[in-house]
């Protein structure tokens, strides 16, 4: 098997007037192809970070990083050709329909307009939305959208598709809908998926490898088996809170955010 | 090219759509109109400078595209809170061609809104000088609201929420619309104001527009065009340089 993700040595330094503060250090993991790989963390500790510079949202400060064989830094077009992404935000149009939002991100994507509108009714259908084609999108639940998501996500034909947080918000049912299309796209297509969840149970069931990080560094990786295994527990939840403690982290929404929050608290300090 | 035509696209099919949008733009043009048109039209008339209403409908024109299209670039703030700009960053297409669809798609919707005014203003009483003078003035607004459309996501690209819009709306475009000479003849004004306005490339825009549907002007139609051309260039170049550098 070949790694269609391939992260050495990674890292990422904020800095600012006040200081640096480095947001993950020294990662190196990789994804083989068509596997389904969890990446993990507590709230602040790495995962967004990495998911944008692995997507050519932000450039690392030093380590090397290849998906699909490209350098997001340098050959960021390849890259972005490769993966399809469903971000922990809804990014789809309010004011346009399901339908139009999916012609925008295919023609963005230079979908060849011969295969674009078959491509599109394939997809509605695996989602199940295609009753709902010409709906205005702030008409859909929250549901609907993450599963309009996905469907763009696959849009292009990706190699990756990358889920941050996909179920989030959405009831049991939906949650249990949505992984039954992910594993079944992952097995019709050897689309390799890499997704984040706070749902421990999610990531046992759906990936074949988990990886875990906290305060930037990776941690632990393997099976969902072999992390229980190496600490001793039952779940794989268990086994994340003995890797990474069970006190509640301090939520921080970005980068940005986490850069003024170490800000304030410098200049807190100081006071 | 074809993310240029998209992204243009979704500006207009989103205009349209939004019928509240377009009237409610409309009522401050329209109060304009008949507040000062109708309002201080004997003042001007005995000033002996003739028909107020045929002088500010150019002006009210102007100011109908300066707004819609800095607003249209302003959009860029609530993409980037709702996440759709997430969706064309991560696209296998440069951003200068987003951010171009996008001006292109703003210019087109303010000129949409300015030749909407057009028609209110003749409603309203106005007579343009020439029905030959109809073509090059839309050719005018186009310029204009391009010119302002890219200011406008220049201006956006560097704000992250909303709470700058007011700080925007108070200390540039009001005075880029009332330093104009939308509003006023600037051939009588004191020297500071007339040096004030040159700087304002509404002035040019609104000298072009009297140009061709009034038949008088300030400056040179050569002029007017080669400063609305240059700004925008100038304004296109940075609005593509600060768009670039968003990091969402």
């Amino acid at each position: 098997m070949t790694n269609i993700i391939e992260v050495q040595n990674l890292t990422k330094k904020f800095g600012s007037a006040e200081g640096e503060f480095t947001a993950v250090k020294d990662v190196s993991f990789s994804v083989g192809e068509g596997e389904i790989f969890a990446f993990l963390g507590p709230n602040g500790a790495g995962k967004s970070t990495t998911i944008k510079m692995l997507t050519t949202l932000l450039h690392q400060t030093s380590g090397t990083i290849l998906i699909n064989g490209s350098d997001p830094r340098k050959d960021s077009d390849a890259v972005r050709r490769s993966f399809g992404i469903v971000f922990q935000d809804p990014s789809l149009d309010d004011d346009l329909t399901a339908l139009e939002n999916l012609q925008l991100h295919g023609m963005l994507y230079g979908v060849p307009p011969a295969t674009l509108a078959a491509r599109i009714e394939e997809l509605l259908a695996l989602v199940e939305l295609s009753g709902r084609r010409n709906d205005f999108i702030r008409d859909f639940s929250g549901g609907m959208k993450r599963r309009l998501e996905i469907a763009r996500g696959l849009l292009h034909h990706p190699k990756i598709i990358f889920l941050d947080e996909p179920t989030l918000g959405l009831d049991p049912q939906t949650r249990n809908h949505l992984w039954s299309y992910v594993q079944k796209l992952n097995a019709d297509e050897g689309i390799t998926v890499f997704f984040t969840t706070h749902y421990m149970e999610e990531a046992d069931r759906v990936a074949k490898r988990i990886a875990i990080i906290d305060h930037g560094t990776l941690i632990a990786q393997g099976t969902g088996g072999e992390l229980k295994a190496q600490t001793g527990t039952a779940t794989l939840e268990d086994a994340f809170l003995k890797l990474t403690g069970s006190e509640i982290r301090e939520e921080a929404g970005s980068s940005a955010d986490h850069l003024r929050l170490r800000g304030q608290l410098w200049h807190g300090g100081r006071r | 090219m074809k993310a240029i035509y998209i992204m243009w696209l979704r500006e207009v099919k989103r205009f349209i759509r939004s019928k509240s949008r377009i009237v409610g733009a409309l009522g401050q043009p329209i109060l304009f109109l008949v507040a000062l048109g109708y309002g201080l039209g004997p003042v001007f008339q005995k000033a002996g400078q003739g028909n107020y209403l045929e002088f500010i409908a150019p002006g009210i024109i102007g100011m109908s595209i300066i707004f819609t299209a800095i607003f249209n670039g302003m959009q860029i703030i609530w993409d980037r809170q709702f996440g759709f700009l997430k969706e064309t960053m991560v696209a296998p297409v440069s951003r200068t061609s987003i951010m171009f669809g996008r001006t292109l798609g703003g210019a087109t919707v303010a000129a949409m809104q300015g030749v909407l005014v057009l028609l209110i203003a003749i409603v309203a009483g106005f007579r343009p000088v020439s029905v030959f003078g109809l073509l090059p003035a839309v050719v005018a607004m186009l310029l204009v609201a391009f010119l302002f459309s890219a200011l406008g996501i220049a201006v956006a690209s560097k704000l992250k929420d909303m709470q700058g819009f007011q700080l925007i709306m108070n200390f540039l475009v009001m005075p880029l619309f009332f330093l104009s000479g939308a509003l006023f003849p600037l051939g009588d004004v004191p020297a500071a104001l007339l040096w004030i306005a040159r700087f304002d490339p509404l002035s040019y825009g609104v000298d072009a527009l009297r140009a061709f549907l009034i038949g008088t002007a300030t400056f040179p139609l050569a002029l007017d065009a080669a400063v609305l051309v240059g700004v925008s260039a100038v304004f296109l170049w940075l609005g593509a340089r600060f768009f670039s550098e968003i990091e969402v």
